[in-house]
């Protein structure tokens, strides 16, 4: 049993004991599970110094197949292990104050530790199928979150959709799993890479395996076509929207692309289809951000275009500038914006989450303001997340930022588009920042909103730190080496900044001292009516399929089928009748009939053989 | 000395006098009386093919045969157990042996 | 020996076709008794001394046994002479002579039928079948023992559970 394992196997433990032995007693539930977090997060501390695989027990020997419950510890999955038990921890932490007065705390925080087992599983995992069935397990607690308040309408709703969506992904996911087995006949990423450096495949099929496994980041990390599910997931416990649907399980997809950069070199059309989605992901999402009035919403939406950002990266991997490869050094830069998106996103989330619990749960900005001198150490914390998101130096989020942009410096359209979406972050944040903290109270919930409690405080405090200083070397040094991330051309940091302080003054310039938003879009507000594209389509397919099902149902199935069907099996039933006398020496009697021709056509068969 | 064949015949005479009782009588238990008779006719037939198995009046070699046979009597006798709680069931709720009487099942 | 043989069929079928005419239950059964013990007779001609035995045992000692204790538990009476069923006769009448007619025929073609039984040597196998069968069913048979084991249990239980009374089991 090694470290790994208990890592691994902890939370489940816990997970199974709430709902086994404590579900009755939420406070000793809640315990139970910040206890597993705390040592999980202690023990991967003591993984930091370890590396290769983490011990592995063969779960089943099929033909050719073999499957393996095997751990493994590479640079991406320390730095990722890292930010999940952390983050985990402190939202853990935050819950403890959030969620305090919730009637099913017991099975929120079961929830929470059956999704920090399926998160360690997906990081620690050595093999393509243990990959996917704990990318099932951390949609299945992804799902029971979202859908905590289930008797809401909108949440069960929410939690269906995420669900749902997701499906379609990984069902790419898992047909790119299928097509890369039965090419190679290897399903363990070290074998995989292995075999693919040895011997030549076929480009088409790489690029095809490479698109769908693809699909299946793009369900996970809510990528342009798949996103519709991140601003819906919104509806559950805000602790969870910081832990499950900004820090970890959203970045499992970029994690998953950056620990197959070996596939995406040897796929280059794949490569680009990564690139360009990213980058449309990212820029149409800050779009649709700087219109929505919901403080979740817009961090959700915010969340989608820095993933789009991650996406875009890692894409990069495969793009040859004049004869070679990024290579690692591109999916390096992507995972180490997911490193320090996961602290700033986190923090931004459990800030949200402290004004919306100290406004009495009011999520609309235009009913806060004036929180500044309300409950001034949220609002310092969340002012520094802001300022790390929108990528002012020297916080975390402009190294990072930076890299991502390096990695795109040499492909002028998406350059532009990620200097745009840089722009249009620095603007939203700052137009969320100005209408919540400044100005005045524009309800009377959030005039009479106070600073949260000391539970709630800490975990804010703890990020804040990560916020700031996860950009530097001493920060990420042991599992990303510095060398290997891309290095910015020029001017091009300085550029960057100077756009982040442009979006930044422009936001509070527009916003300050409105009670309504100035500005109107409602192409964004809308969200490019994705939605409403999707519903018309699902309606025109199901209707159109409907028809034709009904038509067949009436002619074919009613009325050849079934009453047909019931019409000889009673004209028979009818005739069979006279046979079924209920008297038993009759029943004897055909008995005997029919042994007598049974026994005459078998010598009739012997004899004339 | 007697021929595999006269074994048989009287076999299947017997068989088809217990086949006569079953489709002659009403009484539920000479029927199940019958049945049994039928079966120990099959048996006999069995023992008789055993005992005549090597081609030239002698027995075959193995005793698969008689296994069997001793098999069939013990699985007779649960049967016989079974049925007769059957009747006895049967007897209770109904308050009759007759098979005429018993038609519930007429469809 | 073929003197014994006859002898022997024509108990079994004498007193098969008693159980069949017998209006009496009782004396129905008490035929049957007659029947099997002609039936194990043959057996014993076969020279399969242990089935005979057990068809001694076990039909005439116990089965029949049973059936005597069921018609005095339920104390049928002697089949009244009702309306008789000709139908049921004359059907019945007709499987038969069907079947025993299709049996002489096959009969008349089966060559292999037509050998006579052999007289066995006094030291023959044969003589010592109790053990052979034992052995058969102790070592190859043995699987097969054990689930017949467990068929007798189930059905003594099954017996147990038919016969309960109703209002016992309403009661417990």
């Amino acid at each position: 049993m090694t470290t790994a394992f208990i890592i691994l196997l902890l939370p489940l433990i816990a997970a199974t004991l709430i709902l086994l032995v404590t579900r009755n007693r939420p406070d000793v539930s809640a315990y139970v599970s910040v206890v597993s977090a705390a040592i999980c997060f202690l023990l991967t501390l003591g993984l930091m110094g370890e590396s290769g695989p983490a011990g592995s027990f063969d779960w089943l020997n099929v033909g050719g197949l073999e499957l393996k419950i095997a751990l493994e510890i590479t640079g991406l999955a320390k730095g990722m292990m890292l930010v999940v038990t952390l983050v985990g921890l402190l939202v853990h932490i935050f819950s403890l104050g959030y969620m305090k007065d919730d009637a099913a705390k017991a099975r929120y925080f079961a929830g929470l530790s059956l999704f920090m087992f399926s998160m360690t599983g997906i990081v620690l995992a050595d093999n393509f199928a243990m990959m996917f069935i704990f990318w099932e397990l951390v949609g299945v607690s992804s799902y029971l979150l979202i859908g905590h308040w289930f008797r809401k309408n909108s949440a069960a709703e929410a939690s269906k959709k995420a669900f749902l969506v997701n499906r379609i992904g990984d069902f790419g996911f898992m047909a790119g799993i299928l097509l890369l087995w039965g090419a190679t006949g290897e399903i363990s990423f070290a074998g995989l890479s292995e075999t693919l450096g040895r011997e030549t495949y076929d480009p088409a099929l790489l690029n095809w395996a490479m698109v769908c496994i693809f699909c299946g980041a793009v369900g996970k990390s809510a990528q342009v076509p798949l996103h519709v599910w991140l601003p819906d997931a919104m509806e559950g416990p805000t602790p969870v929207s910081a832990l499950i649907h900004a820090a970890t399980m959203v970045a499992a997809g970029v994690f998953m692309l950056a620990k197959l950069t070996f596939l995406i070199v040897a796929a280059p059309v794949a490569a680009s289809v990564i690139q360009h989605v990213g980058a449309l992901t990212a820029l149409i999402a800050a779009l649709m951000a700087t219109q929505q009035s919901d403080i979740k919403k817009i961090l959700a939406y915010s969340t989608l275009s820095q993933l789009g950002y991650m996406v875009m990266a890692v894409g990069f991997s495969g793009f040859v500038f004049s004869g070679e490869v990024l290579g690692v050094s591109a999916s390096n830069a992507g995972f180490f914006h997911l490193y320090t998106h996961a602290f700033f996103k986190a923090l931004l989330f459990l800030g949200a989450g402290a004004v919306i619990y100290a406004c009495h749960h009011e999520q609309d900005i235009w009913k806060m303001g004036g929180l500044l001198r309300l409950m001034p150490v949220t609002a310092i914390t969340f002012l520094i997340g802001t300022a790390a998101l929108a990528g002012l130096p020297p916080l975390s989020g402009f190294w990072s930022k930076d890299a991502v942009m390096a990695a795109a410096q040499n492909n002028t359209l998406l350059l532009i588009v990620g200097a745009m979406t840089a722009f249009l972050t620095a603007f939203y944040m700052s137009r969320l920042c100005t209408v919540v903290f400044f100005g005045k109270s524009r309800s009377l919930a959030a005039s009479e909103a106070s600073e949260v409690p000391f539970v709630m405080r800490v975990p804010l405090i703890i990020l804040t730190v990560g916020a700031v200083l996860s950009g530097f070397k001493f920060a990420y040094g042991w599992f990303l080496n510095p060398d290997e991330l891309p290095h910015p051309k020029g001017a091009l940091p300085l550029v960057l900044s100077l756009i982040g302080i442009a979006g930044i003054a422009a936001g509070y310039l527009i916003y300050r001292g409105r009670d309504k938003d100035p500005i109107r879009v409602k192409v964004f507000a809308r969200k490019f009516y994705i939605d409403e594209a999707y519903l018309f389509l699902v309606r025109l397919l199901q209707d159109g399929l409907a028809h034709v099902a009904k038509a067949v149902d009436q002619l074919l199935i009613d009325g050849l089928i079934v009453r047909g069907s019931a019409r000889i099996t009673s004209g028979v039933g009818s005739l069979l009748r006279g046979l079924q006398g209920g008297n038993l020496q009759s029943h004897v009697f055909l008995f005997g009939l029919g042994v007598i021709v049974i026994i005459y056509l078998i010598t009739i068969t012997i004899t004339s053989r | 000395m007697p021929t595999l064949n006269e074994y048989l015949m009287v076999s299947g005479l017997l068989f088809a006098i217990g086949f006569a009782g079953v489709m002659m009588r009403r009484n539920i238990i000479i029927i199940f009386m019958c049945l049994e008779m039928m079966l120990s006719a099959a048996n006999l037939t069995l023992v008789a093919f055993w005992r005549f198995g090597n081609g030239n009046g002698m027995p075959a070699d193995g005793y698969e045969a008689q296994v069997l046979v001793f098999f069939v009597i013990a699985v007779a006798a649960a049967e016989v157990a079974v049925g007769l709680a059957i009747i006895v069931a049967l007897f209770r709720a109904r308050c009759t042996v007759h098979v005429e009487d018993l038609n519930s099942m007429k469809g | 020996m073929s003197v014994l043989f006859y002898i022997f069929s024509a108990v079994m079928l004498g007193f098969g076709v008693m159980v069949v005419l017998n209006r009496n239950p009782v004396s129905s059964a008490l035929s049957l008794v007659g029947s099997f013990l002609g039936l194990a007779a043959l057996f014993i001609t076969l020279n399969a001394y242990f089935i005979g035995v057990i068809q001694v045992l076990v039909y005439t000692g116990a089965v029949m046994v049973l059936f005597i204790f069921i018609i005095m538990l339920l104390d049928v009476k002697t089949e009244q002479r009702r309306n008789l069923n000709y139908v049921a006769m004359g059907g019945g009448l007709l499987v038969v002579l069907a079947l025993i007619s299709q049996l002489a025929i096959l009969l008349g073609h089966f060559a292999h039928g037509k050998q006579q039984l052999a007289v066995l040597p006094e030291d023959a196998a044969v003589h010592q079948d109790v053990k052979r069968v034992g052995e058969a069913v102790f070592s190859d048979f043995n699987f097969h023992l054990q689930l017949l084991g467990i068929l007798l249990l189930v059905a003594t239980i099954g017996v147990v559970v038919l016969s309960r009374r109703q209002g016992r089991a309403d009661r417990s």
